[in-house]
């Protein structure tokens, strides 16, 4: 707990890296955005928190791109990405790590790692993702999906940290994974924190999300209903508890 | 032992025959693997552009007196940017619906293409001679002669495949490809211009086909219905092979060649069936194919 108390110190301040406003987002006939505003700063690690199914992953695909139409607007870094491919998205720089973790099968670790095309200076160098993540190295020629849940989790984030992208979208990199290896990732979240990376991450266990978050946006039915600032959550847990249904 | 080694003696041509063909299989059922692992769609079309590739070497030579080695290299590059115009102007467009969508539409591309084709040049067929400079590649072995030509052949073809599959396995650009086969969102959204790869990918895929095409058209008359001839049977080793395996397709293509090539020896009616009945043992055992990933 001494490591999640340091990230007690103010936010990141500053203009909006990331400026979400009145997003709506439709897969064929089925809505499921309905108006959402978010707001990352520079430095930040903000979580969305939210039962199933309340827009939480369709939020984050939606930045990507990867819903069907969208509607609203979505600035990075001043840029409006609202209508933009999702290859041009991620080159303006934002990453993006999924739910399911995305490791390809007809890939070897190797190959998994080095997949994603460096979009920008300032990502981690081969040399520093190895010494963050050894079991990358030890395993380099294995198939992706030999490796274990937490390795794969990994060598999901790993990947998306060489990029040189400035914001990172995860989704849930928490599910699935024994407690001793979300203790990892978690630890490994406060690490790319601090080399100044920011980060919207997608929750539903926020005892982790408070380990590392910043600040939290609670999701419901496609739009936010709440933010807690994290060292307010332990006097917010009662609302908390309601939202979630835990 | 004497008739044993008469009868190898006899067996001998049929089965490098059957080889050879086995070398067009794999071409063709390589480009389809390609195309189907990334598109997902079953290319009707590519009998009639491995004909347009042979027309093209045709119509290189007899029109513009350009020879067979400038040809094997221009025929494919044609071909291959007539594939990336059908890919962006028709084939793009049925992405989102049902694979049958594709198929019908290269099917009726198919049907227009040898329908043209047989429009201007008739449906006998064309003489394309193949240079002279094979003769030093000849091959006598006893009573059996092998032109020189088909020698060549069989190392053209043995030696894209290999390169294909190597650039496919062993390259950056090939991981790109084996990744948006498997999930073509998530390495868009990794920064890859995917839907421009599909595009070059269905190019080189055709570009293959039409490459076979032009290796074909010494062997084979040039006529509208050269491709249609062979795709038939390249469809049967696809499904054997398992769709859109790259190894698969090849070793494939050569081993069905080659099996037909000694049923003709042992069994000469067999010889055209003999695909057909092992592509349904396998459909009936191995629905996934021999290489596939069930």
């Amino acid at each position: 707990m001494a490591e999640a108390m340091t990230m007690d110190r103010p936010a990141a301040t500053g203009a909006s890296m990331l400026e979400v406003r009145n997003l709506e987002a439709w897969y064929g006939e089925s809505h499921v955005l309905h108006g959402m505003n978010i707001d990352i700063r520079q430095g930040e690690v903000v979580t969305l928190l939210g039962r199933n199914g309340a827009g939480k992953t369709s939020t984050l695909r939606a930045i990507m791109g990867l819903t069907g139409r969208r509607s609203g607007s979505i600035r990075f870094e001043g840029q409006e990405t609202i209508g933009l491919r999702p290859d041009l998205i991620a080159r303006a720089g934002i990453a993006y790590c999924p739910e399911e973790r995305g490791i390809f099968a007809s890939l070897d670790v190797t190959e998994n790692l080095m997949l994603p095309p460096v979009i920008a200076p300032g990502g981690l160098s081969i040399e520093e993702i190895y010494t963050l993540f050894p079991n990358l190295k030890e395993r380099a020629r294995s198939q992706g999906t030999k490796l274990s849940g937490g390795e794969q989790q990994m060598l999901a984030i790993a990947r998306i940290l060489r990029t040189g992208a400035r914001l990172l979208l995860l989704d849930e990199p928490s599910e699935g994974l024994a407690p001793v290896i979300v203790q990892q990732i978690g630890a490994m979240i406060r690490n790319i924190k601090q080399r100044g990376f920011t980060v919207l991450l997608v929750e539903q266990n926020f005892r982790f999300a408070q380990t590392v978050a910043d600040r939290h946006y609670v999701v419901e039915h496609g739009r936010v209903v709440d933010e807690v600032a994290n060292h307010e959550l332990t006097a917010s847990l009662d609302r908390l508890h309601e939202y979630l249904g835990v | 032992m004497e008739d044993l080694l008469f009868e190898i003696q006899l067996a001998l041509p049929q089965v490098i025959l059957g080889v050879i063909n086995g070398a067009f299989y794999a071409l063709l059922s390589l480009g389809l693997a390609v195309i189907f692992g990334m598109l997902n769609v079953i290319n009707f079309a590519h009998g009639a552009q491995f004909t347009l590739g042979a027309f093209v070497a045709w119509m290189l030579l007899s029109w513009l007196g350009i020879g067979y080695w400038p040809a094997l290299i221009l025929a494919p590059l044609i071909v291959g940017a007539i594939g990336v115009a059908m890919e962006r102007a028709m084939i793009s467009r049925l992405y989102r619906i049902d694979h049958l969508y594709g198929l019908l539409l290269t099917f009726g591309c198919a049907l227009v293409i040898e329908g043209v084709l047989r429009n201007n040049f008739g449906s006998s067929g064309q003489r394309y001679a193949p240079p002279r400079e094979f003769g030093a590649l000849d091959l006598e072995l006893g009573d059996f002669f092998l032109p020189g030509y088909r020698v060549w052949v069989l190392i053209a073809a043995t030696t894209v495949c290999l390169a294909t599959w190597l650039v496919i396995e062993k390259t950056k650009v090939g991981s790109y490809l084996r990744a948006a086969t498997e999930r073509p969102q998530l390495v868009q959204a990794f920064g890859i211009n995917v839907p421009l790869m599909m595009t070059l990918t269905y190019g080189a895929g055709v570009a293959l086909a039409a490459f076979a095409g032009v290796l074909a058209a010494p062997i084979y008359s040039v006529s509208p219905a050269m491709g249609a001839n062979f795709i038939i049977t390249v469809f049967a080793v696809v499904v054997i092979g398992g769709m859109g395996s790259i190894a698969g397709s090849i070793v494939t293509g050569f081993m069905l060649g080659l099996i037909q090539g000694i049923t003709e020896v042992f069994w000469p009616e067999a010889s055209q069936t003999v695909v057909f009945v092992i592509m349904a043992i396998v459909l009936l055992t191995r629905p996934a194919g021999l290489f596939g990933r069930a």
